[in-house]
């Protein structure tokens, strides 16, 4: 049984572990504000619609008995969230970052109000793959037993990096969030664009919630989300607007939330709830130390109204 | 743009100066009122299409929140720690600043002002009292500073710092309520060592209401006196406005950012204290009650303004208050309160775009029609 007794080394791998388990959700919601945030618009209620997102999907999982119906009927509520967003900022005087937290109201609420019939029974879990087939340490093989939404969100956000350079779309989207005039000048409508930013975007969140409730915890419960939609726009602001940037911050993020629990794992109590603090702390040293007076953002869209 | 420029001399010929000044005033009472009604109205159907009774449910809202004396006390409870979370919305708003981390305030407020009630023991109760609030209000007044001082010298956006200090506060304060301050009697829910008896906030006499809503109340009437009436607070509007504009002026707009996000902190971290020494009585997880989120929703339900949260949090405090007959009498989940305020908050934010747009609220354009 030596081979099982990996000792100290249990903290890096259980860190690994969670940090692709934890990650998922951060993937999905960042890679989603980042398409709304590059369009020039901020959506802070993507927590609301994570939330409502891990409630249909677990609801539709437990009535049909697919969970990936439930992703497809969570991401088709995240878009209506998103576009209602979309929708209501582009009135003149409407403040996007006040209507995002309304909506985080909004959508957990609603989330919760239809949600609770569904607190009790259980809903089929999305499938993972094991990766770790290759080794014996059950450490290991825990650890590599990756879901498949995990690998949809590395892909996404290979692609949306591609395309944000190399397509027309990600080129509108991009000049949209750059300048509005410049944008009018080509004879486009920004506020079509951002809508339609706005609802992909939600769309995407809808899709981490439904990872939530459909795979890890894996149930739906009110306190589902611990702030993941939140804490995603921190990310993206830390990853500067740079998909493949949202995937590494994202496996950051999860890495040090499973800090925590990986060192208590091992006997380190101490400070265990401090450790719980870890990805905020992290991105607020981020944070602090990449902005300086005077200059905006490096890569901030320039229409964004947080950045401004 | 001319026309406007003259206006007003020749319409006052025409039309008496009282309908013009009730005119001017109207519109930031008109507008809110009829997006609350509006909102009501969204909120209705919502309940209809269910197969409820919308008629039932407003009429329990109206006995359980504010139709007897029961109910009005229920309420008030209920907006007094919503008066000072809102203000520490209110105040960095009117430096343009969106601090929505209040909550973190709250709860660190709190948990100083047990620790310093705990540490006090044995002293004069009115002397420990104050003491409490006062390391109440530096603990919240240090962590809302910091955010301000993030802003104005790191160009840190406070915004997400606001909130990432709120979940930072939270497990700040889980590791001292479950370490070095809890009680170990404490054992299903880890707390801080009960405040003596002598130490607790009363209620005002003859009601079943703590002091607390007096302090929320007195703090809004001195935060309006404070931004309308004093230089600091015409200085603060400026730098709202446009930061370089008051930097030419010679403003010291850091030392401002910083000042008014201290006091907004400052009044969160007095709500902690006050939720520790009037209802828990102790410092422990109940503290994180979401206090600070709701105070987001009064502040930009009163449009910033301290005087308009105290109608504003009343009238929340009563929705809230009404959640739990509904949930009986009705068979309906306790978010449903959520859902209307989540529905309140939308339209009343969205009835922002029709400020300016009528001309009824505008004398200067009356001409033009008579």
């Amino acid at each position: 049984m030596e081979s099982t007794d990996i000792g100290l080394w249990g903290v890096p791998l259980a860190i690994l572990g969670g940090a692709i388990r934890v990650s998922t959700p951060f993937i999905f919601v960042s890679l989603g504000e980042t398409i709304t945030e590059r369009s020039g618009r901020i959506n802070l209620g993507l927590e609301g619609i994570l939330v409502f997102g891990a409630m249909t999907a677990y609801a539709v999982a437990v009535m049909t008995g697919s969970p990936w119906l439930g992703v497809l009927a969570a991401s088709a509520t995240g878009a209506c969230f998103g576009l209602f967003h979309g929708w209501i900022c582009k009135f003149p005087k409407v403040n996007d970052i006040a209507i995002g937290i309304a909506l985080m109201l909004f959508g957990s609420g609603l989330a919760f109000f239809f949600g609770k019939p569904f607190i009790q029974p259980s809903a089929p879990d999305l499938p993972a793959i094991p990766l770790g087939w290759w080794s014996d340490v059950p450490q290991v093989q825990a650890a590599l037993n990756i879901n498949v939404l995990f690998i949809v969100g590395a892909a996404l956000a290979v692609f949306l990096w591609w395309a944000f350079r190399n397509t027309r779309a990600g080129l509108i989207v991009r000049v949209v969030g750059d300048s509005s005039d410049a944008a009018r000048a080509m004879g486009l409508n920004p506020d079509t664009v951002r809508l339609l930013s706005t609802g992909v975007g939600g769309a995407l969140a809808a899709i981490g919630g439904a990872y939530l409730s459909l795979y890890y915890p894996g149930s739906w419960s009110e306190g589902v989300s611990s702030g993941q939609g939140l804490m995603a726009v921190a990310l993206v602001i830390f990853a500067r607007w740079n998909p493949i940037g949202c995937f590494a911050a994202a496996l950051l993020f999860g890495g040090a939330g499973a800090l925590g629990p990986a060192l208590q794992s091992v006997g380190v109590t101490q400070g265990y709830y401090l450790f719980y603090a870890a990805p905020y702390i992290l991105t607020l040293v981020i944070m602090i130390m990449t902005s300086s007076p005077g200059r905006s953002l490096a890569g901030a869209p320039g229409e964004l109204s947080i950045t401004k | 743009m001319t026309d406007v420029a003259v206006t007003p001399s020749a319409s006052s010929a025409r039309f008496p100066p009282a309908l013009e000044w009730i005119a001017r005033r109207a519109e930031g009472f008109v507008i809110p009122v009829v997006a609350i009604i509006v909102g009501m109205a969204i909120f209705s159907v919502f309940i209809a299409l269910l197969g409820k009774s919308p008629a039932q449910l407003f009429d329990l809202m109206w006995r359980g929140g504010f139709g007897s004396w029961f109910s009005l006390q229920n309420m008030l409870s209920r907006a007094a720690p919503l008066l000072l979370a809102a203000l520490c919305v209110a105040l960095p708003a009117r430096l343009g600043l969106v601090v929505i981390g209040g909550e973190g305030a709250i709860v660190l407020g709190g948990v100083a002002a047990a620790a310093a009630g705990v540490w006090l023991d044995g002293a004069p109760s009115l002397l420990v009292i104050l003491l409490m609030a006062i390391a109440g209000m530096v603990a919240g007044g240090i962590w809302i500073g910091a955010v301000g001082a993030l802003r104005h010298y790191r160009a840190v956006n406070e915004t997400i710092s606001s909130l990432l200090m709120a979940y930072i506060a939270i497990a700040l304060m889980n590791q001292l309520v479950e370490g070095p301050l809890r009680d170990p009697a404490s054992l299903n829910k880890p707390s801080t060592h009960p405040l003596g008896e002598a130490y607790r906030i009363e209620n005002i006499p003859g009601m079943d209401v703590h002091w607390g809503l007096v302090v929320g109340v007195v703090a809004c009437i001195l935060s309006w006196i404070l931004i309308e009436k004093t230089r600091w607070g015409f200085a603060a509007r400026i730098a709202g406005g446009n930061v370089r504009a008051a930097q030419v002026q010679g403003l010291a707009v850091g030392p401002l950012i910083v000042g008014f996000c201290a006091l907004a902190g400052a009044f969160a971290g007095l709500a902690g204290m006050i939720e520790v020494a009037a209802v828990q009585g102790n410092a422990n997880g109940s503290l994180v009650a979401g206090y600070g989120y709701a105070g987001i929703l009064v502040a930009f339900l009163a449009r910033q303004n301290p005087l308009a949260i105290i109608p504003v949090a009343v009238l929340l405090g009563g929705i809230d208050a009404s959640g739990g007959l509904i949930q009986r009498r009705m068979d309906m989940p306790d978010a449903t309160v959520l859902v209307l305020q989540g529905v309140l908050f939308i339209v009343i934010l969205f009835s922002e775009t029709f400020y300016g747009r009528f001309k009824i609220f505008n004398p200067d354009l009356w001409k033009r029609s008579a």
